[in-house]
């Protein structure tokens, strides 16, 4: 193929490239890969990889009217020029237009929701509104290519499926989905996948939070989004929603875009796959596992709201939740939300699973996720402060919403959401 | 005098201003009220403090892929810093600075930028050049 380099740029192009960096695409590919080319030097990308699929983050919350706007100037350009070049598909959304005024949403939050699901669908984006995608759409598969949003989306399809893809913020996703490529740099190349940490686990992981933890506890010992751990010690293979919370759990607190498990994941058979074996290994021992949730247990405590979320629940979670609130009742002055995705909701309403949480006296949203959806607002809506989730992750981010979050289990959130306060 | 920084070329133009710094992570979406323009996470060591204007200078970003369409709203109503520092910066902030044209550098060769510069420091930040110049000192 014939490429150019561009000497001021330091990426080598295709002749597509160059094409669609002049304009003769049009003005959304012009902007897309123009926003590529500043960020692949950053980073010192070679040239752009094309990848297989897109995935944005993009909640109204975080993108406000500047972001819609944005977006909605490309929606508005002839459909050659703007409709996206990959399969593209959207994390959850901020709002659940079928249930937003009960929990304080407002109807300016609504609309700016409305005119934003219009401008993607125009662009012939797909709105899955879920961050399992890994789980319910179309897995990545080893050495895929893609350029995904969503911490968890990206921990999990480079770690467990071994796929290729950075954290893509919204707007990078966006473009790699207008260009059907994005910069070879970080996680696509070789050398950033080689683990730069090993850790060795003392104490196996009962149940999604404790997997979570464990998660949170490396992620935070690893530090950055340049380092990857490999971790051994793990005696049984994690389930696809234990691996998920660890995942999500460890990007949150670390920014880590990729762990190995020795014997567990595709890319570490064995610990000198990754290079580990040059590695001194780093306990993490019981009493780290002890250290991360301590700031987190409240036990007696009342509480405002129970959130099942980040991620959204798999199938399987919406079953254990349905069988864990049959035949109970949620305290009156306790709130319970379960966000799942849009695919997820339609076979658990089937089911019956939503229909024995919404007995209970809980509320299951589809396509959003709790930290997504203003958090803030629907808390000061609400008078929400005491939070219990078992979601690792969550209690992370919701300090900073105003909340005071709670780490439990998910049968003592259950049983807390019953009692009115945490058990 | 002016005490010259040497680190990798980043994003953005270059920008003149005050120092606020802090050997902490950042993340828009977990640390920030982004309406009343200050640190809000009772955790950070900013907490409180305004960072509108700002050269923020931290360690690293945290995780949530928000903080890129964030960094462009943010900038829309003139809330935003006016740069972002970092020891070692992940994509998200690089990308979120990209679209809101809002100067990062990050990889600073003579070490720890947060030990480097202090709080109230001038600073000329030049991300073409991956140069950053404290020019009270």
């Amino acid at each position: 193929m014939n490429t150019i380099t561009k000497p001021d740029l330091g990426m080598t192009l295709s002749p597509a490239e160059e094409a669609m960096l002049a304009g003769e695409m049009g003005p959304a590919r012009q902007w897309a890969i123009g926003h590529q080319l500043q960020v692949g030097r950053m980073f010192d990308a070679a040239d752009m990889v094309e990848v297989s699929q897109a995935h944005m983050m993009a909640d109204p919350e975080s993108l406000g009217e500047a972001g819609v706007s944005f977006v909605e100037r490309f929606a508005a350009l002839p459909h050659e020029q703007a409709r996206v070049r990959v399969p593209m598909i959207t994390d959850p959304r901020g709002v659940d237009l079928n249930y937003y005024d009960p929990l304080g949403q407002t109807e300016a939050m609504a609309n700016l929701e409305r005119r934003f699901v219009a401008a993607c669908e125009k662009l012939g984006i797909m709105m899955t509104d879920t961050c399992i995608n890994y789980q319910t759409i179309m897995p990545p598969v080893l050495g895929d290519h893609v350029a995904y949003g969503d911490t968890g989306v990206v921990i999990y399809s480079n770690s467990v499926c071994g796929a290729r893809s950075n954290f893509e913020g919204g707007p990078s996703a966006l473009a790699a989905g207008l260009t059907g490529r994005t910069p070879r740099y970080g996680l696509h190349l070789d050398e950033h996948r080689r683990a730069t940490r090993r850790f060795f686990v003392q104490s196996q992981p009962q149940g999604l939070t404790d997997w979570g933890v464990l998660g949170a506890v490396i992620g935070r010992k690893a530090g950055s989004y340049w380092d990857i751990p490999v971790i051994e010690g793990i005696e049984r293979v994690p389930t696809s929603d234990e691996i998920k919370h660890m995942g999500a759990a460890m990007a949150s607190y670390g920014s880590t875009p990729l762990f190995h498990i020795v014997g567990v994941t595709p890319e570490c058979e064995t610990l000198a796959d990754v290079d580990g074996n040059r590695l001194t290994a780093e306990t993490v021992a019981a009493s780290d596992l002890e250290a991360l949730r301590a700031p987190f247990g409240a036990r007696g405590e009342k509480v405002d709201v129970v959130v099942f979320a980040a991620p959204q629940l798999s199938l399987v979670e919406m079953r254990q939740v349905a069988e864990l609130c049959q035949g109970r009742t949620i305290h009156p002055e306790t709130a319970m939300l379960v966000c799942t995705p849009p695919s997820v909701y339609a076979d658990a309403r089937r089911m019956g699973y939503n229909r024995a949480i919404e007995d209970f006296g809980g509320k299951v949203l589809q396509g959003t996720c709790f930290y997504q959806q203003y958090a803030r607002e629907i808390g000061e809506a609400n008078g929400w402060r005491r939070l219990l989730s078992n979601s690792t992750k969550i209690v992370n981010i919701l300090g900073g919403y105003g909340y005071t979050p709670a780490l439990a289990s998910m049968e003592e959130c259950i049983a807390s959401a019953e009692k009115g306060e945490i058990v | 005098m002016a005490l010259k920084l040497r680190c990798h070329f980043g994003i953005g133009a270059a920008v003149e201003g005050e120092a606020l710094v802090a050997a902490d992570n950042f993340s828009a979406r977990y640390d920030l009220d982004r309406v009343r323009g200050v640190f809000s996470r009772p955790q950070h060591k900013l907490s409180g403090r305004s960072y509108v204007d700002k050269i923020l200078v931290m360690n690293t970003a945290k995780g949530g892929v928000a903080s890129a369409w964030m960094l462009h709203e943010m900038a829309s109503r003139a809330m935003a810093p006016k740069a972002i520092l970092f020891n070692a910066a992940n994509t998200i902030l690089a990308q979120g600075a990209a679209l809101a044209n809002l100067a990062m550098c990050d990889r600073f060769d003579d070490g720890d930028v947060t030990a480097l510069i202090r709080t109230g420091d001038r600073l000329l930040v030049e991300p073409e050049l991956g140069l950053v110049t404290i020019t009270n000192r």
